[in-house]
């Protein structure tokens, strides 16, 4: 008898963005119609996932003091258009990155506990904990949260949401219309929390919602962010989509939920993955460089090297060699609204001159080479067989996979690769649990 | 505008189980039915049905008080509109937003997210939070007085609309021979100073198709009207009398006008709490037997129905030329609902207080309203 093999969890990242996302090709879509949120979550649907992502920013990206305007620029409202999709899917889940800086726990609970009612179980929530002061000019409170404090506000908030998402008993609605009473006595606890950060008190409006509490995801790489996931997370969004990182952040994280009394299963792992799928490997490796320089332009490579430089660096030709003038590393606020940063600027740009050196690479080849390689290119049967490999050997349990075009970036991937994936027994051919929860395998909240 | 008679605006609340206190007891929907998506598009498809210009559904960040017999509990209004606006499709959809503990930001790309998904349909209604328990729900800020809050809520829906504007609508140019995805000139920074905060912009989210969702206010105080006469499209009233009607939309239309705006561009509706059936004996005997089911007994504002499709088709003409038209408070969902579209609609309509042909594609299309123009455009 053979064990069967470990499922994949797959989630379908809505084009961010940013420049993996490619504009200028012409099969290239709006970012905003709400037809093609509907195509890529309904190809996510079609191909098994578990469920379609979203990410946030709340303030445009700004370069040298102006809006950033060589990427994709624009949104909808994360909550509002999630509930829009509830009504085009059926079991796919829908999650949405939002900030528990920006946000209240009381609102921000209450909205996720509806999406969830609205969605018949499919809400989740990616707990991201921005506390950058430029997002803040955006909202009544301003940038005032430490970034030190970051991680301390999010458990604190999560702690409150599941206060209110427990409020209501799941049987205070039974009975139905001839009780006396439209909630059963003692259905509508209240709720309070007092702490550094918050000192609230109340009852929520919203009955308990069909999985109980919304699938929590969380995102952020510091010894804090693990921890957080680790005591408050169902699922980690990571960057370690490599085979060897992806272990190693796999065998970290996993090793800290004994310390908070959960078993390994009870936290997934989903790193970001990339992908370019063709006929013969040699086209696909092609196809992938293509779809690379489409992502670098020239002005993309040199802004690119002055979020490190920290310097105007307008003047360098992106098909010439690197920048001889050394880096300004005070100056790391020449880009706002990123996520990350680089931590050392002196050493990163010592690194590139090297590896430019070696390779004979222009501005443009580095930034191609450093930043946009695709973490799986091949044919669908290679590339089936990596995804598997990943999942297999403990790199990963599943991935957000990132498209790079609006709307039918997921096309060829469900098309041809999804097939192989059922073949090989580790991808769903229909959904069979009744919630996200239960789709991916997770326990009911404590 | 011309002396023609405007067809009359109707819209109708699809609140829980129906207006009446009692509504859940003779509904056909179960209580748990009532925090189902599919329950608010079945109403919305039948508001839809009778061509009616708008559903609204009422919002509030405080549970409604115990009182034993009532509905408890609700959904966020504006993410249960946007959920079910894919499933309708020429209904406007009108949810109650609060100003006093949320981010205006939030508000603004929410509401012009609810416009992208439901391709023009959407307003919101304003309002403020005036409670001790929503100030404990958040423990942000005192409970503030009906003045300061108002002021306020006029400061955000200020904002929210230059939210909207600040994106111009042709700013994303995907221009391949220069690089751009959108022209930075055509972004706008809003730098707006409300009471005690401010709003840097541009939103994150590009314009919505109607340019400005409709904005709809309830008058229901001093300082609501003001605020109403500053910002809403829509002004939703509860007067009982014809004349008193008549006086009110007056003043709100002047005002409006002395606030700089053209009163031809704002509506006032009145609320209308219908409770129907074939006769008038047997209207009256639903209406007390569901007036014995509700405790504390039942009080409701404004114009109040009870009687025949036919009596009350009457009623509503009696009423033209007072107000612009009106917000529907069916007694029980989906039944008052259902009579109103089946029963009076065609009555309206004969009698030409409808606006005749196949409804237009934005909402503000339906209030005779132009696509709005944008503050930071240059000309
Ligand atoms: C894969 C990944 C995706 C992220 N996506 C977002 C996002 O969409 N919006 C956001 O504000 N922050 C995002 N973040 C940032 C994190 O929430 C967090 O603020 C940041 O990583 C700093 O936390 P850390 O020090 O723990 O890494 C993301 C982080 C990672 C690793």
């Amino acid at each position: 008898m053979t064990t069967p093999r470990k499922q994949i969890r797959l989630a379908a990242h809505f084009p961010g963005v940013n420049n993996t996302t490619v504009w200028s090709d012409p099969a290239s879509r709006s970012q905003i119609d709400f037809s093609s949120f509907v195509h890529l979550a309904r190809t996510a649907e079609r191909g098994g996932f578990d469920f379609f992502f979203l990410a946030e920013g709340l303030r445009l990206r700004e370069h040298q003091g102006r809006i950033h305007d060589l990427d994709v620029v624009g949104r909808p409202d994360t909550l509002a258009v999630l509930a829009g999709l509830a009504a085009v899917t059926r079991h796919l889940g829908l999650a949405g990155t939002l900030s528990a800086t920006y946000n209240e726990p009381y609102e921000l609970a209450r909205q996720l506990a509806s999406l969830d009612h609205l969605s018949d179980g499919r809400a989740a929530w990616n707990v991201v904990t921005t506390s950058d002061a430029f997002t803040g000019e955006n909202f009544r409170r301003g940038g005032y949260l430490d970034h030190a404090d970051r991680y301390e506000r999010a458990a604190a908030f999560v702690r409150a949401a599941r206060g209110w998402w427990d409020s209501w008993s799941a049987d205070a609605l039974a009975g139905g219309r001839d009780r006396p009473t439209f909630v059963n006595e003692g259905g509508v606890r209240r709720f309070a929390q007092t702490d550094r950060f918050f000192a609230v008190e109340g009852e929520s409006t919203v009955p308990r919602s069909p999985q109980g509490h919304p699938v929590v995801i969380q995102a952020g790489d510091s010894v804090q962010g693990r921890d957080f996931a680790a005591a408050n997370a169902d699922v980690i969004f990571s960057r370690h989509g490599g085979l060897e990182q992806g272990r190693d952040f796999y065998a970290d994280v996993k090793g800290r939920l004994g310390g908070y009394g959960r078993s390994p299963e009870d936290l997934l792992i989903m790193p970001a993955a990339t992908f370019v799928v063709a006929g013969t490997a040699a086209e696909a490796e092609e196809r992938a460089r293509h779809i690379r320089y489409q992502q670098v332009s020239g002005q993309t490579a040199i802004r690119s090297l002055e979020q490190v430089w920290g310097r105007d660096l307008s003047a360098y030709d992106p098909d010439g060699p690197l920048p001889d003038v050394e880096p300004d590393p005070g100056n790391t606020a020449i880009s706002q609204g990123r996520a990350g940063r680089v931590k050392d600027p002196l050493a990163q740009v010592r690194a590139w001159r090297e590896l430019a050196e070696a390779k004979k690479l222009s501005i443009r080849d580095l930034v191609v080479e450093t930043t946009a390689r695709q973490t799986f290119v091949g044919t669908p049967d290679g590339v089936a067989a990596q995804l598997d490999e990943h999942v297999q050997t403990k790199a990963c349990d599943g991935f957000v996979l990132v498209p790079h075009l609006t709307p039918g970036g997921l096309d060829d991937f469900v098309d041809l690769v999804v097939p192989l994936l059922r073949e090989r027994g580790v991808l769903r051919t229909e959904y069979t649990g009744a919630t996200l929860r239960e789709n991916l395998g997770l326990p009911a909240p404590r | 505008m011309s002396d023609a008679p405007q067809p009359l605006r109707i819209g109708a609340a699809i609140d829980g189980a129906g207006a009446h206190p009692a509504a859940w007891r003779v509904a056909r929907a179960e209580p748990a039915e009532l925090f189902t998506a599919g329950h608010y598009a079945e109403l919305a498809r039948e508001a839809e049905r009778g061509a009616l210009d708008f559903v609204t559904l009422d919002d509030s960040l405080a549970l409604q008080d115990d009182t034993g017999q009532t509905v408890r509990g609700r959904l966020d209004a504006l993410l249960t509109l946007t959920r079910i606006a894919p499933e309708t499709t020429t209904v406007g959809l009108v949810p109650t937003v609060t100003t006093t503990h949320t981010e205006p930001f939030h508000v603004s790309k929410a509401v012009a997210t609810l416009d992208h998904v439901s391709l023009g349909r959407a307003g919101w209604r304003v309002q403020v939070s005036t409670t001790e328990a929503e100030s404990r729900h958040f423990g942000r800020r005192p409970v503030a007085e009906r003045p300061r809050l108002w002021t306020e809520a006029a400061a955000v829906a200020d904002v929210v609309g230059r939210l909207w504007d600040s994106w111009e609508d042709d700013a994303e140019i995907r221009d391949t021979a220069t690089g751009r995805f959108v022209d930075t000139d055509r972004l706008h920074y809003v730098d707006f100073s409300g009471p005690g905060w401010s709003v840097r912009g541009p939103s994150i989210t590009p314009r919505p198709p109607q340019g400005h969702p409709l904005v709809v206010v309830r008058a229901d105080s001093e300082e609501a009207e003001s605020a109403a006469a500053a910002v809403a499209d829509v002004v939703l009233v509860a007067p009982t009398e014809h004349g008193a009607a008549t006086a009110l939309r007056a003043r709100i239309r002047a005002a409006a006008e002395r606030a700089g705006r053209d009163p031809a561009h704002v509506s006032v509706l009145a609320d209308l709490r219908v409770l129907l059936a074939e006769d008038t004996a047997t209207a009256f005997n639903r209406r007390d037997r569901l007036d014995s089911l509700a405790a504390p007994p039942v009080r409701e504002a404004g114009l109040r129905f009870t009687g025949t499709p036919h009596d009350l088709a009457a009623r509503i003409l009696d009423w033209t030329g007072a107000v612009d038209g009106f917000t529907l408070y069916p007694a029980v969902l989906p039944d008052d609902l259902s009579a109103f579209v089946d029963g009076v609609v065609p009555l309206l309509r004969q009698a030409g207080a409808l606006r005749p042909g196949s409804p237009t594609a934005t909402l503000r299309g339906r209030f005779g309203l132009p696509r709005a123009g944008n503050r930071y455009a240059r000309a």
